[in-house]
C-alpha cells in the first residue's frame, strides 16, 4: 500500500533544479514557488524544458541537482506513488483494460480506500459524465477522455494536479470551452493546478499566475497583465503576443521618463518600464497600441514619422498594416475596424503614433528575433 | 526504478534452458563431427581423433544432395515468393473487413497436421487421385508419366507447406505501405507495372526478405517432403542426415553433414541480408 | 462484352486470392472429406461414406495413444516455454542491460537453425549422457525451439505498450509490484496468450526434431508418417480435421468476443 501523507499541503517549492541529459541542460538552474491554492501556468515552446519540469515534481523523473519540496516536506527523491501529487497526461493514458469507473477508483483502490462509490461518482458528476461509467476508454471521444483523465486525477483530492498540454489533442471550438470548464473546477476544487502549455492565449487565458520558460531557464514570472503589459525580455514580448522592437539610444532623462533616440526620432519612455543596463536600448511597443494617421492629421503622444504602408490585411476585427520606417524596418500596427474610416492603401506616406506609458524597454543586447519562430505541433515524445 | 539485478534474475531460467539445450548441442555436434569409429568396437562407438577429413569426406560423398537441397529450397521460395506475394497483397489492400479472416485462413491449414497435407498430396497427385487420370485424359501429359516420386512433387510439397512462412512477413511489410503513395506514384505518371516495381515492391522489401529467409532455411533442411513426395533420386542432404543417424549408424558423418549444412546456410543468409541491406529482424 | 474485361481487370487480383486460397485448402478439404471413407485401414481410393469413423475416433490402434503424448508433450511444453519465454521478454524489453544485444542473437539463432540440426544436436548430447531418446526429451527438445518464438511475440506486445500507462499507474498510488499486477500484466496477456498458442501449435505438428528424441514414443504427426507406408487410418484424418475445426472455432471466439467488447 502506498504511503501517501494527503494532509501534506503548501506550497510548492522548486530551488536550484537541474536535469541534464548527458550534455545537455534540460532545466537549468531552475527556482520558483508555486503558491497553494493558485492556477500556475508554465508556458514555453517545445523543447524549452516545461514537460521535464512537471515531471521532476510528478516524480516521473529524477532532477540532476536541486530540490523540490511541498511546504515544509522536501520530496525531491520520493516516490511518484509516495506523492500527493496527480497528473493528467497530454495523451490521457487512460487504462484501456479498465472501465471509466474503475480507471477512476484506480488511485482510491490504491490508498487502500474501500468504499470508492461516493467519491468516482462525485468526480463524474464534477465533469458532466455520470452516464459513462461503465464504459472503455476506447470508446469515447476524446474531449470525453479528456475530462475522465481529469476526473481520474481529481477524485484523489491531491495537493497539486499537475497538466501536461492537456487540451493539445482538442479541436478550436473544444479547447475553449475545456479552458473555462478547467479554470471553473480549479475554483471550485481550490486545488493547485500547475499547467503546461506552449499555447500563450491558453496560458493567459487560464492562469493567475504564469511563467515562462525558454531553454531550461524561467524567462519572467508574473500575471498574464503584467508578462503581456511589461514583458522583461525580447524573448517574452515576442513569445506572449506579437511585439515591435526598435533598436536606440538613451539621450536623456525627462523627470519620471527617458527620452529615446530611435534613428533620429526621439520618443519618451517611463523610466520603471525601461530593462535596459546601458544607454543601449530597445523601445517596445505591441502593435495594437500603434494608431496609423495620414501625414496631414495631428497626432498625440509618442509619434514616428516617414512610415508607407508595404502590406495591408482585413481581418474583420482588424486591419492588420506592415508599415516600412525609414531605417530599414517594418513595424505591424493592429488597428480595430470600428469606426468606419476607410482603410489606408499600399503606397500611403504615414504617421504612427501611441501613447507613452504603452512603451517598454529592452536591454540593447537582446536577440531581437527570440521567441518569433514558429511554433511546429509539439512531439509528444520530446523533451 | 526496478533494481539493477533483475533483469539477470529474468533471464537466468530462459537462457539457461537455451544454452543446455541448444548452445551445449551443438558444441557437442561439432565434436562428434571430429570423432572417428572405433578400430574393432560396437557401431556407435567413437573416439576423438580430431579429423576434420570427415568434412571433406561428407562433403564430396554427398555433395550432390547438397546442391540438389539448395536448388529445392531455391525453388520452392522463388515459387512461394511468387504466390504468395499477390495473396498478400490482396488481404493488405483489396480484403477491407475480410482482412483479419484472411489472415487466419492463410495459417488455418496449418492446424490440420503438416505430415497429414503432405500425404494428402501425395494421393491427390497419385495414381488413385483426380489430377493424374484428369490431365491424362486431356492429353496433357503421357501415360507413363507420374507426379508423385519426382522432383515437382518435392518442390511442390515444400512450396505449399512453406506458404504461410512467406505470406505473413509478405503481407505484414505490404500492409505498412502508405496506399498514398501509391496513387502518388500513379499521379505522376507511372503505370500499374512501374509502381510496382518503383515503388510497391522496394518499399515491401523487408517483407520480401524476411518471408524467403523462413523459407529458404527450413526447407534447405527439411526431408519430410522428400520422403513421402519423392524418391531415392530426389533425397536431399537431410534425407542423407536422417538415414546416417538411425539406419547406417554414423555419428561423426552425420554430425559433420549437419554443420556444413549450418555453415552453408548461414553463408547464404548473411550474404543476402548484407545485400537486401535490412539489418533488425527479430 | 467490354464491362466484363473492365470487371476482370480491376478484380483480377481478388480472382487470383479466390484461387490461391482454394489451392491452400485442397489438401484440407481432402483429409476432410477422406475423414469419412468407409476404406478400412488404408484409406487410399474411395469406398463410401460413414460416420464410423468419427464416432470412434480410436478404433484404429495407436491413434489416441499417439494423441495422447502429442497433447501432453503439448501442453508441458507450451507452459514452461511461454513461462520461460515472457520473463526473457520482460527483460530484454523492459532493462537495458550489458550483453543485450547477444542475448536477442542468442533467442535468434534457433529459429535460423534447420529443425534436423536442431534435434540431431540434441539427440547426440542425451546421447553422451547415456539418456535415452522418449517423452522427456521430447518435452525438452519442444520447450527449446519453441522459447524464441514466444519471446519474439511477447517482446513485441511489450514494445507496443505506452510506457506513460505505467507512470500513470505510478502517479495514482500503485507501487512498482502493483504497476505491473494490475496494468502492465493485464496488457500483456494477450500477446502471451498468442505466443502460447503458437507454441502449442508449433509443438502438436512438429515432427521432425521429435522424430530425432522420441525414440519408441509416438507422437500424432510421428504415427502419420510411419503409418504412411502401410496406410494411414482414417481415424487419423477425424483427428486432424478435428484440430482444424476446434483451432478455427477458437480463433473465432477469440474475434467474436474482441469485437463484442468494443462495440458494448
Amino acid at each position: 500500500m502506498a504511503d501517501v501523507s494527503t494532509s501534506t499541503r503548501g506550497d510548492l517549492r522548486l530551488l536550484n533544479l537541474t536535469k541534464t541529459y548527458g550534455d545537455f541542460n534540460a532545466v537549468n538552474d531552475l527556482s520558483l514557488t508555486i503558491p497553494e491554492g493558485s492556477f500556475f501556468a508554465l508556458l514555453g515552446p517545445s523543447g524549452c524544458g516545461k514537460t521535464t519540469t512537471l515531471r521532476m515534481i510528478a516524480g516521473l523523473e529524477e532532477p540532476t541537482t536541486g530540490s523540490i519540496s511541498l511546504g515544509t516536506t522536501d520530496i525531491t527523491y520520493t516516490k511518484p506513488y509516495q506523492r500527493p501529487i496527480n497528473t493528467v497526461f497530454q495523451n490521457y493514458a487512460l487504462f484501456p483494460h479498465l472501465t471509466i469507473f474503475e480507471n477512476i477508483a484506480f488511485g482510491l483502490r490504491r490508498r487502500g480506500i474501500k468504499d470508492v462509490d461516493d467519491a468516482v461518482n462525485k468526480a463524474l458528476a464534477l465533469v458532466e459524465l455520470p452516464h459513462l461509467a461503465q464504459r472503455k476508454p476506447t470508446q469515447l471521444s476524446g474531449g470525453q477522455q479528456q475530462r475522465i483523465a481529469l476526473a481520474r486525477a481529481i477524485v484523489n483530492r491531491p495537493a497539486l494536479l499537475l497538466l501536461d498540454e492537456p487540451l493539445g489533442a482538442l479541436d478550436l471550438k473544444l479547447r475553449r470551452q475545456m479552458q473555462i470548464e478547467l479554470k471553473w473546477i480549479q475554483k471550485e476544487v481550490g486545488i493547485t493546478f500547475v499547467h503546461v502549455t506552449h499555447d500563450q492565449e491558453e496560458a493567459m487565458t487560464m492562469a493567475d499566475t504564469i511563467a515562462v520558460m525558454n531553454e531550461g531557464e524561467i524567462e519572467q514570472m508574473g500575471s498574464p497583465a503584467d508578462l503581456y503589459d511589461n514583458p522583461k525580455t525580447a524573448f517574452v514580448a515576442n513569445f506572449l503576443g506579437q511585439s515591435n522592437l526598435i533598436k536606440g539610444s538613451v539621450t536623456g532623462n525627462d523627470g519620471a521618463n527617458q527620452i529615446v533616440d530611435l534613428f533620429g526620432q526621439k520618443i519618451s519612455l517611463q523610466k520603471d518600464r525601461s530593462h535596459g543596463v546601458d544607454s543601449s536600448i530597445y523601445a517596445g511597443i505591441r502593435p495594437e497600441k500603434f494608431r496609423i494617421s495620414r501625414l496631414e492629421t495631428a497626432t498625440s503622444g509618442n509619434t514616428l514619422t516617414g512610415g508607407k504602408v508595404e502590406d495591408v490585411s482585413y481581418i474583420g476585427v482588424s486591419t492588420q498594416y506592415q508599415v516600412m520606417m525609414p531605417w530599414g524596418q517594418e513595424l505591424m500596427v493592429f488597428e480595430q475596424n470600428d469606426d468606419g474610416v476607410a482603410p489606408f492603401s499600399v503606397g500611403e506616406s504615414v504617421n504612427i503614433s501611441w501613447e507613452p506609458i504603452f512603451t517598454f524597454g529592452l536591454r540593447g543586447d537582446e536577440d531581437a528575433e527570440a521567441g518569433t519562430e514558429v511554433n511546429p505541433e509539439e512531439d509528444p515524445d520530446e523533451e | 526504478m526496478k533494481k539493477i539485478s533483475t533483469p539477470y534474475l529474468l533471464l537466468l531460467p530462459g537462457m539457461g534452458f537455451l544454452f543446455t539445450f541448444f548452445i551445449l548441442p551443438i558444441l557437442n555436434l561439432a565434436q562428434t563431427s571430429t570423432q572417428t569409429p572405433i578400430a574393432g568396437g560396437d557401431t556407435g562407438q567413437y573416439e576423438q581423433t580430431l579429423r576434420f577429413k570427415n568434412y571433406v569426406d561428407a562433403f564430396v560423398e554427398n555433395k550432390e544432395q547438397f546442391g540438389r537441397s539448395f536448388l529445392y529450397a531455391f525453388l520452392a521460395t522463388a515459387l512461394a515468393l511468387a504466390i504468395a506475394y499477390p495473396l498478400a497483397y490482396a488481404i493488405a489492400f483489396k480484403s477491407g473487413k475480410l482482412k483479419n479472416l484472411l489472415l487466419v485462413l492463410v495459417v488455418a491449414p496449418f492446424f490440420t497436421s503438416f505430415l497429414l497435407r503432405t500425404i494428402a498430396w501425395k494421393q491427390i497427385l497419385g495414381e488413385q487421385g483426380f489430377v493424374v487420370p484428369t490431365l491424362r485424359s486431356l492429353h496433357l501429359i503421357s501415360e507413363s508419366t507420374t507426379l508423385t516420386s519426382s522432383a515437382f512433387a518435392v518442390v511442390a510439397g515444400m512450396t505449399y507447406n512453406f506458404l504461410p512462412f512467406m505470406t505473413l512477413p509478405l503481407y505484414a511489410s505490404i500492409d505498412r505501405i502508405d496506399p498514398r503513395t501509391l496513387e502518388a506514384s500513379g499521379d505522376l505518371y507511372a503505370n500499374g507495372f512501374t509502381t510496382f516495381r518503383k515503388v510497391t515492391f522496394p518499399l515491401s522489401l523487408p517483407g520480401v526478405v524476411a518471408g524467403t529467409l523462413l523459407t529458404f532455411i527450413p526447407a534447405a533442411g527439411d526431408y519430410v517432403n522428400a520422403a513421402i513426395l519423392g524418391s531415392p533420386q530426389t533425397k536431399m542432404i537431410g534425407n542423407v542426415i536422417d538415414s546416417r543417424f538411425f539406419k547406417i549408424v554414423d555419428y561423426p558423418t552425420a554430425s559433420a553433414l549437419s554443420f556444413t549444412l549450418m555453415a552453408a546456410i548461414l553463408i547464404l543468409v548473411t550474404v543476402y541480408i548484407r545485400k537486401a541491406g535490412t539489418e533488425e529482424l527479430v | 462484352m467490354r464491362t466484363i474485361s473492365r470487371w476482370f481487370q480491376r478484380n483480377l487480383i481478388r480472382i487470383y486470392a479466390v484461387l490461391a486460397f482454394t489451392y491452400l485448402f485442397i489438401p484440407v478439404a481432402y483429409t476432410f472429406a477422406f475423414s469419412f471413407n468407409d476404406g478400412g485401414k488404408s484409406n487410399l481410393i474411395w469406398k463410401g461414406f460413414t460416420l464410423s469413423n468419427w464416432q470412434n475416433p480410436c478404433g484404429a490402434p495407436e491413434v489416441c495413444t499417439a494423441l495422447g503424448n502429442s497433447l501432453k508433450i503439448g501442453f508441458l511444453a507450451t507452459t514452461i516455454a511461454t513461462i520461460l519465454g515472457t520473463m526473457i521478454a520482460f527483460a530484454i524489453g523492459r532493462h537495458k542491460f550489458r550483453g543485450r544485444s547477444a542475448t536477442n542473437l542468442l533467442i535468434f539463432l534457433p529459429m535460423a537453425t534447420p529443425e534436423i540440426v536442431l534435434g540431431a544436436s540434441l539427440l547426440s548430447l542425451f546421447l553422451v549422457f547415456k539418456i535415452n531418446p522418449g517423452f522427456w526429451p521430447t518435452v525438452i527438445a519442444h520447450v527449446m525451439f519453441c522459447i524464441s518464438f514466444v519471446v519474439v511475440t511477447v517482446k513485441a506486445r511489450i514494445a507496443s505498450l505506452d510506457p506513460r500507462l505505467e507512470q500513470a499507474a505510478m502517479d495514482l498510488y500503485a507501487n512498482e509490484r502493483e504497476t505491473f499486477r494490475r496494468v502492465t500484466l493485464p496488457l500483456v496477456a494477450p500477446g502471451i496468450a498468442g505466443a502460447a498458442l503458437l507454441a502449442f501449435s508449433l509443438s502438436f505438428d512438429d515432427f521432425i526434431i521429435t522424430n530425432f528424441n522420441s525414440g519408441t514414443m509416438v507422437t500424432f504427426p510421428k504415427f502419420v508418417y510411419v503409418s504412411a507406408t502401410r496406410g494411414i487410418p482414417p481415424q487419423a484424418n477425424v483427428i486432424g480435421s478435428s484440430m482444424f475445426i476446434l483451432a478455427i472455432t477458437i480463433v473465432a471466439l477469440g474475434q467474436f468476443v474482441g469485437r463484442k467488447r468494443k462495440v458494448s
